[in-house]
Order: structure tokens, then C-alpha cells, then sequence
């Protein structure tokens, strides 16, 4: 038996992992730039990723609700089990919130997001600076929320496959053969 | 004779006067400009502006307009954005508070489409341009809409770094909504 991701999943992980371990500290770094040209260039490239990065969350949700995924290692306490579900539950919730609360923001503050410099995506909401404030810190809140899931996330990771040796980070590679 | 000249003059510009528009209703009026930054239009405004236009279609040779825009009422999309464009690089507002059109002549193009060519005056640079315009008669007012893109290059407007067209380009449309009374 199979005891892996499909690779599809595994390949929409670490492309969003990638894509969000990029556009988290740019999202952090652009904001406090002085205004230039190289700075609406980063804030572009923010928002294309994050809009990619909920393009991508679409599908992969679609794909985990048609695809199971491979049991948990055995002989997990039963409340790593529940801890695991719901930190995976949390970070499908935040990998929806934080782009969705980027896209409005750029709605309410009068900046469109234009993917790639050619699509416009329409704005969910009209203009309204003072909103778009508040989405601001919304959207800055949401992202400690997700580091904060996304450190438990890959230290659970870390310490199953170092300390424990057990097949769990196995699971979401490509390349690593399951333990016997 | 010259008496009579004289009356039919003044009977003239009477009768001219009251198809003429010349005071502006300055809160229904408005200057807005969209500019593209990474491909994302962003519109502004600039909420001060003084106009000194008197436009009678039916005699478009008497037809003046000077308009001044007040450049540090500019409202660009963000605070931001605003300290930007009133420095040095964009519109240095301290050397040059104010860009200003001054028409030279008006003519009809066809309905109520119209041309005026004039000098258009940003940043101490002055630029032939011809604004094409509509004027629709309400009665008791003329509404004028009109729109002329403005290249940042040719005015300065945005130099040194911002000079690069591929993340501001370099074509701003100026879009105007006068509101004229008579």
C-alpha cells in the first residue's frame, strides 16, 4: 500500500510552500520602503504571487476533497492527531484569509491588483481608505497567525523525520523511498 | 453710422452673451488623471483648480480658457504617493505650484465635439497641445468633459529613477468635467 501524497498534492505543497516562504518576507520588507519605482515593482510582485498562491490553494483544495490523503504514521498520541488536523485545518483557513484579505485591501485602497501587469482581477469592494486601513493590519495579523501555524507546522515536520524517523515528512516527498 | 455700428455691436454681444458660459460651478467641477503603475491604473485628482473659461458655441471665435491647477492639491492614492509627486522629481511644487492651459483657439469637430489648442504649461515647460472636448448645453448650464493624455517625459514630471516607463508609464490621462454657468 501507498503510503504517500499523490503527486499532484505533493507538488502543489512545495510549490506553495515556495511561493509563500518568498512572498512572506517580501510582504514584510516592501512595506517599509521608501516610494520608488523598485518598490511598486516588489508590491507587484506580492500580490501576483498571492493571487497565484489562492489560485493554487483552489485546486488543491478541489484535490484534497477527491483524493484521500495516506494515513498518519501509526502509534501517534491521540492528541498530536488531532493537533496535526487541526493545524493542517488552520493553515488551509489562512492560506485563504491572508491572500483574500491582501486582494481586498488593494480593493479598498484604490490599487488593483493587475496580474502579471495584464489581467485585472475585479475589486470585491469599492474604495475606502479608512477600510483599506484596517484590512491592512487585518492582513499583517494574518500572516503572524500563519508563520506562527507555519513554525509548528514544519518543526512538527523536522522532529518526526530527525528525532522520531518516522515516514511523516516522507509522506510529502517526491523522492525519498518510505521506510520499511 | 457709427452710432448705428456701434448699437448693433453691443446688441450683438448681448444677444452673444446669453448663450455665453463663463462662471464655473467649482464644487459639481472636477481634474482627475489615471496613471498606470505596473500595469494597475490608479486614478487622482487634484481638488484645486481655478478656471477662467467663456465658451459660446454658436461663436467659437470669442471662446477663451485659462485654467490653473493648484499642483500641491494633488491627491495621488495614498499619503505616500502625495509627499512623492509634490517633490523635486515629479512636479516640485515649491519652484512650480502651478501647471496651467491657456487656450489659443477653439473649433467645432462635428455634434458637440470640439478642439481646443492652447499651451499647456507644467514644471516651467510649456507644450502645444489640443484638447478635444464636448460641450452639452443643459439649459442653464454647459457641461464640458474632456480628457487629453499628457506624456510625464515630455514635462518632467517623475525624473531620475522614476523616469523608468516600465513600472510608471510614461502616458497619464487628464480626464476635466467643468460644470459652466451663465
Amino acid at each position: 500500500m501507498n503510503n504517500r501524497y499523490t503527486y499532484p498534492a505533493i507538488g502543489l505543497h512545495w510549490l506553495m510552500a515556495l511561493m509563500i516562504v518568498l512572498t512572506w518576507p517580501l510582504g514584510l520588507y516592501m512595506s517599509d520602503l521608501p516610494l520608488s519605482p523598485y518598490k511598486l515593482q516588489l508590491y507587484a510582485y506580492h500580490k501576483w504571487i498571492g493571487m497565484v498562491v489562492l489560485m493554487l490553494l483552489i485546486a488543491r483544495v478541489l484535490w484534497r476533497l477527491t483524493h484521500r490523503p495516506p494515513a498518519l504514521v501509526a502509534g501517534l498520541p491521540r492528541w498530536q492527531v488531532v493537533a496535526a488536523h487541526s493545524v493542517h485545518v488552520a493553515l488551509y483557513g489562512l492560506m485563504l484569509a491572508v491572500p483574500l484579505s491582501g486582494w481586498l485591501m488593494s480593493s479598498a485602497l484604490g490599487f488593483q491588483v493587475v496580474l502579471f501587469g495584464v489581467l485585472p482581477v475585479p475589486d470585491l469592494i469599492s474604495i475606502n481608505k479608512p477600510l483599506g486601513a484596517t484590512l491592512k493590519s487585518v492582513h499583517e495579523w494574518l500572516n503572524y497567525g500563519l508563520l506562527s501555524l507555519l513554525i509548528i507546522h514544519v518543526g512538527a515536520a523536522l522532529q518526526h523525520h530527525f528525532m522520531l524517523k518516522d515516514d511523516t515528512l516522507r509522506r510529502m516527498l517526491p523522492c525519498l523511498g518510505v521506510r520499511k | 453710422m457709427k452710432l448705428i455700428l456701434g448699437w448693433l455691436l453691443l446688441i450683438a454681444s448681448v444677444s452673444v452673451s446669453a448663450a455665453n458660459f463663463s462662471v464655473i460651478n467649482a464644487a459639481k467641477s472636477n481634474i482627475s488623471f489615471v496613471s498606470k503603475q505596473m500595469g494597475v491604473a490608479v486614478t487622482g485628482n487634484f481638488a484645486q483648480f481655478s478656471s477662467q473659461i467663456s465658451l459660446d458655441t454658436a461663436n467659437l471665435a470669442t471662446a477663451k480658457a485659462q485654467i490653473t491647477v493648484m499642483l500641491n492639491s494633488i491627491d495621488a492614492g495614498s499619503a505616500e504617493a502625495n509627499d512623492e509627486v509634490k517633490g523635486k522629481a515629479w512636479f516640485n511644487v515649491l519652484a512650480y505650484p502651478n501647471a496651467t492651459f491657456v487656450a489659443s483657439s477653439v473649433k467645432a469637430v462635428a455634434g458637440n465635439r470640439y478642439l481646443a489648442a492652447g499651451k499647456l504649461t507644467i514644471k516651467g515647460r510649456v507644450r502645444d497641445v489640443v484638447v478635444p472636448f464636448t460641450a452639452i448645453s443643459t439649459g442653464a448650464s454647459l457641461l464640458l468633459d474632456g480628457s487629453i493624455p499628457i506624456s510625464r517625459a515630455a514635462f518632467g514630471i517623475g525624473e531620475g529613477a522614476w523616469a523608468d516607463t516600465s513600472v510608471v508609464a510614461d502616458e497619464v490621462q487628464v480626464r476635466f468635467h467643468f460644470m459652466m454657468l451663465n
